[in-house]
């Protein structure tokens, strides 16, 4: 990461991987975004937190266009996202994404839900498929329950089984839509510890997230969001510590104190 | 020839059923149109009027024979395109509100993972939708199975045209009329209990 790679002009050298420009969407007469600009480097986990309704989910869902937007500019490694078809299922393939309710393919078992994308998607063969699958279950601690349907696993079981599926894929980027939200107590730790690893790893992270701690000891970057807009933008110790709005005073002595 | 006119139109119905099925959930407002069109005009005809028409309409005026010279393979092709035309638009309604039935995020995580609509759909959406309606696809297959008597209207020879024949070679009506259906009972009942033993066993658990 020093300055020889200067030499080289295009975008993705620059090592800035998610461009958001003055991105704006209502829903109805709702402005749910308003005017974002964030950009994400290469390797950088950003956790964005705010309160219900601020737009955070929505923000995560439109970087790989399950949601649309109204206007402004979305780049994803320098190009901009493109319109429904062929070229946008071959970008959304380069970004992971979990989501809260898991959504495993409820009538695969966990090792075809890990393969299906290699196969149809990156046109893998199947036992190659299947050895990275097999990996992937073991680096997230599920192998065992390779040929269990996923309504016999518990929900954190599924949510690790999901980041399997996600980096299956071997993305750029992994888009993290409250993945904690719907676990119990005891199992939020087992998905953030497979997710902390991954941020060691150096994979570039997008998580929307209540999970304060994990967004002191692996963010880079925490984004602050309330209203549908970028409130604050700043490194987590600084961010917990000193927060510069009142906005965010307010929301953290919320849920920090009681 | 009840049984093949069955199996044949059955088959016929399923895949051009789930085909129409496919278009009204499509992204494509034309294709959407023309599924909703379609199914809304054809299940509002009278299946006679349906089979009456192949046979005299489209045979006797514009010539379409499906490229049979017989008259009899003639009549039995027709009536095959008539049921399908019909039944499809049925099991069209069962397999569209099967994918109704699918949660929103399964076709979400499909489409993260880079999958295209059609395989979206063939991959993950129907597979799902049609363990749920086995059900009513069954109701639909066994209407299908008794509606096969409308093709003797057109002179093909099913079971309804041969009682007809029976009926008044020997006289015996009501015992002749028992024999016949109980005929269908028996072709139908086991459609009925094994897709509903089939349904429960491939259940989606979520």
């Amino acid at each position: 990461m020093t300055e020889v790679s200067v030499a080289k002009q295009d975008v993705a050298a620059t090592g800035e991987l998610v461009v958001l420009k003055s991105v704006n969407k209502h829903f109805g007469a709702l402005h749910v975004l308003q005017d974002i600009d964030l950009t994400i480097a290469r390797g950088e986990v950003v956790v964005v937190i705010g309160p219900s309704g601020s737009g955070k989910s929505t923000l995560c869902r439109t970087i790989n266009r399950l949601e649309t937007i109204d206007s402004g500019t979305i780049a994803i490694d320098g190009r901009p996202l493109p319109q429904e078809g062929k070229e946008l299922a071959r970008l959304r393939a380069d970004v992971g994404m979990v989501f809260q309710s898991f959504n495993l393919f409820a009538h695969k078992t966990v090792l075809e839900n890990v393969m299906l994308g290699q196969i149809k998607v990156r046109k893998a063969d199947r036992k190659k498929a299947e050895e990275r699958a097999r990996t992937l279950l073991d680096r997230v601690g599920v192998a065992a329950q390779a040929d269990k349907y996923p309504a016999q696993l518990s929900g954190g079981q599924q949510q690790r089984v999901a980041i399997a599926r996600a980096l299956a894929m071997d993305p750029k980027v992994m888009l993290f839509d409250e993945p904690t939200s719907a676990l119990d107590p005891e199992m939020i730790n087992e998905v953030l510890e497979v997710m902390q690893q991954l941020a060691r790893d150096g994979m570039t992270m997008i998580v929307v997230t209540h999970e304060m701690g994990f967004a002191r000891s692996a963010a880079n970057r925490v984004v602050f969001m309330a209203d549908g807009r970028i409130v604050e933008e700043a490194a987590p110790d600084q961010f917990f510590s000193n927060p510069r709005s009142d906005r965010a005073k307010d929301f953290l002595s919320k849920i920090l104190h009681h | 020839m009840t049984v093949k006119l069955t199996v044949i139109s059955a088959l016929g119905s399923l895949v051009w059923g789930t085909l129409l099925a496919a278009m009204r959930v499509s992204p494509v407002p034309l294709m959407r149109g023309f599924g909703t069109a379609y199914v809304n005009i054809v299940r509002n005809i009278p299946l006679t009027v349906i089979i009456v028409f192949n046979s005299l309409g489209l045979a006797d005026i514009f010539g379409v024979t499906m490229g049979a010279t017989d008259f009899k393979i003639q009549g039995f092709r027709l009536a095959v395109l008539g049921f399908v035309a019909y039944t499809a638009a049925f099991v069209c309604e069962a397999v569209r509100s099967g994918i109704n039935t699918v949660p929103l995020g399964q076709a979400e995580a499909a489409r993260a993972i880079g999958l295209s609509f059609s395989q979206t759909l063939r991959l993950i959406v129907l597979p799902q939708a049609f363990r749920s309606v086995i059900g009513p696809l069954a109701n639909v297959l066994i209407a299908l199975t008794k509606n096969t008597t409308v093709a003797a209207a057109i002179g093909v020879a099913e079971a309804a045209a041969l009682m007809k024949t029976m009926i008044e070679n020997e006289a015996q009506t009501l015992l002749i009329g028992a024999v016949f259906a109980l005929g269908f009972v028996v072709l139908t009942l086991p459609t009925g209990l094994i897709l509903g033993w089939l349904g429960k066993r491939l259940a989606v658990k979520r």
